[in-house]
C-alpha cells in the first residue's frame, strides 16, 4: 500500500527534485517571470501528453502526434487567423479524422503504430503544403491568451493546474473515461456489457484529436509564428510523459495529473542543463537520462511490493 | 414444460465451428423460479450453450423465445434488456478500475448524473447482501483484490438490479475460487433468489453442490442434451453415469506398461513418465495441466542463462498464439528446433534441411506439393501436424503435448495416433494433456487433475472415461 502511494507520488517528487536544482544553481528563477519562463513551453507539450495519454489508455500508440500538431500550428498561423471560420472547419475535420483513423484501427484489427506512423506522413505532407516555409502569424486571441499575466500565479502554472484538472475529470471522473479506460483493462468485459467498442475507441481518438488541437493552437500562441517542423519532437516527448507520469503502456493505466507534471519535467530538463551550461545538445539525451532514473525507481518500488505480497 | 412462462426458451439450436458440432438440436427452457444444474464433461457443448444464451454467439438454426416471444436479432445488449446476467468461469472485471467504476462499466442503465455515488451505495448494499460480513472497499482497485474477492465482486454485479429487473443469471463455476463459507453464503442467496422467482443456471463440477442446488439438472454430452429431468432422481454416482457415454465398448489397444527407468518427473515428485510410455493428463480443461507441462518444460530445460540442452520438446497446443511462426514456409516451421544440428559453420545447411523436410512430409503425411508453400497455405490440422514434425525431429526423448489435437480433424487424429504409437515403442516417452476422452484412452497411464493438483491416476485397464469423470468432478467442496 505503502509503496503504491510512493509510486503515485513519484512524478511530483522527480519534478520537485528537479526544480529545487534549478532554484539552487539560478536562484532568480524562483520569481514570477522566471517561472513563466520555465514552464511556458510545457503548456503545448502538457496538452500533447494529454492527447497521446488517452490513445495509450486504449492500448493503442500515437506516432502522428508531432506531425499533428505541427500541422494544426500551420493551420492557426494561416487559416485560423486570417478566416477564422474556414480555421475551425479544417480543424473540426482534422479531429474527425482522427476519430476514423481509431475507426479504421479497430475494424481493420490494424496495428495503430503502423496506422499512425502512416498518418503522420500525411499531417506532414499537408503542413509542408500551408507553410512550404516558416511563417504565419498566430491569431491575436492566442498571443493574447499565451502573454496574459494573471495575479499572483504565472499563466503558465495556472494552465498546467487548468489541464491537469479538466482531463483529470474527463478521465478519471467521469463515466466517459471509466468505459475507454475500461477498453484498455478489459475490452471483452466492456464488450460484454453491452457497450460499442467502435465507438469508445472512436470517441477516444476524437478527444485526443481535440487536445492536439489545443496544443497546436497555443504553440502558436507562444511562438507567434509556424512552421510544418515546429513540433516534430512531440510525438516522443508526449509518450515519454505519460510513461514518466505513471502510465503504462498496455492495461489502461494512466494517470492525467502524472502525465502533466512528466511534461512539465521533461521541459524543465532543458533548461536544467543550460544553467549548467552544458550545450542543449545533450537536452534529448538528459530528458532520455530522467527517463531511465525514473523508470529505474518505479521497477524498484513495484519489486519492494511484490516482496511485500509474498 | 410450458414454455409460454420461460423466461427464455432456446428451441432446436445448433450451432457449429467448422466440422465440430458444439451444439446439435438443443432444447433449453428456462422457468422463472428454476435453478437449473448444467454438467457435461470437456466439448460437450456448456459453454457454446452460455454463450447462445447472453447474446454473444448466434445461432446457426433453431429459435429464441424470450418470455414466450420469438427474438430474431439476439444481441449481448438484447440478452441484458431481457435481464439475462452471466457470471464466466475466467474472471473478467477490469483490473485497473475500481469496483465502483467496473459497476459503471457492466451497468449501461446506471445514470448519468452522480453515478459514482449510486454506484457505490448499490454495490456495497448487494455485497453485503451476497456475502454478509465481507470486508471489500469499493473504492479499490479490482487490480489490488485477492482472486476470491474478484470473484465475489463478480457475482455481486451480476445480481445487481438498476433499471432493468434481473431474470436469469449464469454462474459459470461461481464457487471454483470461493472457499467453503463463502460458497455457502453464495449458495443460499441463490436459493433466496430462486425463490423470489428469478431464474439460475448452475453450473459447477461440484457434483454435491450442483445437487444441493439445482431444482433440475440438464446434462450435454457431445452438443446434445441427455438428460433434462429433476433433479431428486439424481445422485452423484448416476450423474456420473448419465455423462459418460453408455454404448461405447472399450476400444483399448494393448498397453505396455513395462516399469522402466524414470524418464522425466516434476521435481516434487507428483508426476512422472517411463521410458517408451505415453502419459495423460486428464480433468477438466483449466484445471493446472497446462501449468503442470510449463513446469516439467522449465525444471527440465536450463534457463536462458545455461547452455539449451535437448531432453525436452513441446507441442504447443493453441496453433496460432505459440506455435505456428506465421509469416514463415512448412519447411522453416519444421526445422526450428533443428537449426543447432543443421548449422555448418555458422550457416544452416539447407540441403539436409531441405532433404529432412521430404522425409518429414512423407513420413507423416503433410498435405502439400511444396514445403516452401507458406504455413498458412495449410489447414489446421496439417499445420497440427508440422509442429508435431517439429518436435518428433529433434532428439528428444520426452516430448510434452498441451492439448494438441484441438480443432483437427478425425483422420488426422489417426494419423498422429499411429505416429505416437510408432514413437513410444522406439523408446519415446510423451506427456499428453487432452480434454478428449478417446485421445486420453490411448494412454498408458493417466493422471486426472482437479483444482490445480492430481486427483487421481489411472493404468491400463483402468483408463475408463467413468472412472476419468468421477475423478474430475468432486463430489463435495473442499
Amino acid at each position: 500500500m505503502t509503496s503504491d502511494r510512493l509510486r503515485q507520488l513519484l512524478p511530483a517528487f522527480s519534478l520537485a527534485v528537479l526544480l529545487i536544482s534549478v532554484f539552487y544553481i539560478q536562484p532568480r528563477t524562483m520569481s514570477y517571470l522566471g517561472l513563466n519562463l520555465l514552464f511556458n513551453l510545457a503548456v503545448p507539450i502538457a496538452l500533447a501528453t494529454i492527447a497521446q495519454m488517452l490513445i495509450i489508455a486504449v492500448n493503442d500508440l500515437d506516432l502522428s502526434m508531432g506531425a499533428f500538431v505541427s500541422f494544426v500550428a500551420c493551420v492557426a498561423a494561416t487559416y485560423l487567423r486570417d478566416t477564422p471560420l474556414l480555421g475551425v472547419l479544417i480543424l473540426a475535420g482534422a479531429i474527425g479524422v482522427y476519430a476514423l483513423v481509431g475507426i479504421l484501427i479497430y475494424v481493420r484489427n490494424l496495428p495503430a503504430i503502423v496506422v499512425t506512423l502512416g498518418m503522420s506522413f500525411v499531417w506532414g505532407g499537408l503542413a509542408v503544403l500551408i507553410l512550404p516555409s516558416p511563417g504565419g502569424a498566430a491569431p491575436d486571441w492566442a498571443r493574447w491568451l499565451m502573454k496574459t499575466k494573471p495575479p499572483g500565479i504565472p499563466m503558465a502554472i495556472v494552465a498546467s493546474i487548468l489541464i491537469a484538472g479538466i482531463a483529470h475529470f474527463l478521465v478519471m471522473r467521469s463515466s466517459f473515461g471509466v468505459v475507454i479506460r475500461g477498453v484498455g483493462g478489459n475490452e471483452r468485459s466492456v464488450e460484454r456489457a453491452g457497450w460499442s467498442i467502435l465507438w469508445v475507441r472512436a470517441a477516444a481518438y476524437a478527444s485526443a484529436g481535440f487536445f492536439a488541437v489545443l496544443a497546436g493552437i497555443l504553440l502558436v500562441g507562444l511562438t507567434t509564428a509556424a512552421d510544418a517542423n515546429i513540433a516534430l519532437r512531440y510525438t516522443l516527448l508526449s509518450i515519454a510523459g505519460v510513461i514518466l507520469g505513471g502510465g503504462e503502456f498496455t492495461g489502461g493505466r494512466v494517470s492525467p495529473i502524472g502525465a502533466v507534471i512528466g511534461a512539465l519535467t521533461l521541459t524543465l530538463a532543458g533548461s536544467f542543463l543550460s544553467f549548467l551550461r552544458i550545450s542543449s545538445d545533450w537536452q534529448i539525451g538528459a530528458q532520455g537520462a530522467i527517463l531511465i532514473i525514473v523508470l529505474a525507481l518505479r521497477v524498484l518500488l513495484n519489486r519492494s511490493k511484490q516482496g511485500a505480497g509474498d | 414444460m410450458p414454455s409460454e412462462k420461460s423466461v427464455i426458451a432456446l428451441d432446436g439450436a445448433r450451432k457449429h465451428f467448422g466440422a465440430v458440432r458444439a451444439l446439435d438440436g438443443v432444447d433449453f427452457h428456462v422457468a422463472p423460479g428454476e435453478c437449473i444444474g448444467l454438467v457435461g464433461h470437456n466439448g460437450a457443448g456448456k459453454s457454446t450453450l452460455v454463450n447462445i444464451l447472453n447474446g454473444g454467439l448466434s445461432l446457426d438454426e433453431g429459435t429464441i423465445r424470450i418470455s414466450g416471444e420469438p427474438v430474431d436479432a439476439y444481441s449481448v445488449s438484447r440478452a441484458r434488456q431481457a435481464g439475462v446476467r452471466c457470471v464466466f468461469q475466467e474472471l473478467s472485471l477490469c483490473p485497473n478500475l475500481t469496483i465502483v467504476e467496473n459497476v459503471r462499466i457492466a451497468h449501461r442503465d446506471l445514470g448519468r448524473s452522480a453515478w459514482r455515488k449510486n454506484a457505490e451505495t448499490l454495490i456495497r448494499d448487494q455485497l453485503g447482501k451476497v456475502f454478509p460480513g465481507h470486508t471489500i472497499r469499493t473504492s479499490e482497485l479490482v487490480g489490488n483484490l485477492s482472486i476470491a474477492e474478484r470473484q465475489m465482486v463478480e457475482i455481486a454485479i451480476a445480481f445487481l438490479e438498476i433499471s432493468n429487473p434481473v431474470k436469469l443469471v449464469i454462474l459459470d463455476e461461481p464457487t471454483s475460487s470461493l472457499d467453503a463459507v463463502l460458497a455457502n453464503k453464495m449458495l443460499a442467496y441463490v436459493r433466496q433468489f430462486v425463490a423470489e422467482g428469478g431464474a439460475v443456471v448452475f453450473i459447477s463440477h461440484i457434483l454435491d453442490e450442483v445437487l444441493e442446488i439445482a431444482d433440475r439438472i440438464f446434462v450435454m454430452k457431445d452438443g446434445k442434451a441427455v438428460v433434462d429431468s429433476t433433479a431428486s432422481k439424481f445422485d452423484v454416482a448416476s450423474l456420473v453415469q448419465a455423462m459418460g457415454s453408455v454404448v461405447r465398448e472399450n476400444e483399448r489397444r494393448d498397453t505396455t506398461t513395462n516399469a522402466g527407468e524414470v524418464a522425466i518427473a516434476l521435481r516434487n515428485g507428483s508426476l512422472q513418465a517411463h521410458r517408451g510410455e505415453i502419459v495423460g493428463l486428464a480433468g477438466l480443461s483449466g484445471h493446472g495441466q497446462t501449468d503442470a507441462l510449463v513446469r516439467l518444460y522449465l525444471e527440465n530445460t536450463g534457463d536462458w542463462r545455461s547452455h539449451r540442452n535437448n531432453q525436452v520438446a513441446f507441442v504447443a497446443g493453441d496453433r496460432s498464439v505459440d506455435g505456428v511462426l506465421p509469416l514463415w514456409s512448412i519447411l522453416r516451421n519444421m526445422s526450428l528446433t533443428l537449426l543447432p544440428d543443421l548449422t555448418r559453420r555458422f550457416f544452416v545447411d539447407v540441403a539436409r534441411e531441405r532433404e529432412l523436410g521430404k522425409l518429414w512430409r512423407e513420413r507423416i503425411a503433410i498435405r502439400t506439393d511444396d514445403m516452401q508453400n507458406d504455413i498458412l497455405s495449410l489447414s489446421g490440422g496439417n499445420q497440427q501436424k508440422v509442429l508435431f514434425a517439429r518436435a518428433l525431429a529433434s532428439p528428444a526423448p520426452v516430448v510434452l503435448m498441451d492439448d494438441p489435437m484441438r480443432g483437427v480433424d478425425v483422420g488426422t487424429k489417426q494419423d498422429v495416433y499411429s505416429m505416437l504409437r510408432e514413437e513410444a515403442g522406439k523408446g519415446r516417452t510423451f506427456i499428453w494433456y487432452s480434454t478428449e476422452m478417446d485421445e486420453v484412452r490411448q494412454c498408458d497411464r493417466v493422471y486426472v487433475f482437479s483444482e490445480g493438483a492430481i486427483a487421481a491416476e489411472f493404468a491400463g485397464e483402468d483408463v475408463t472415461e467413468e472412472n476419468i469423470i468421477r475423478a474430475s468432478f468432486k463430489e463435495a467442496a473442499a
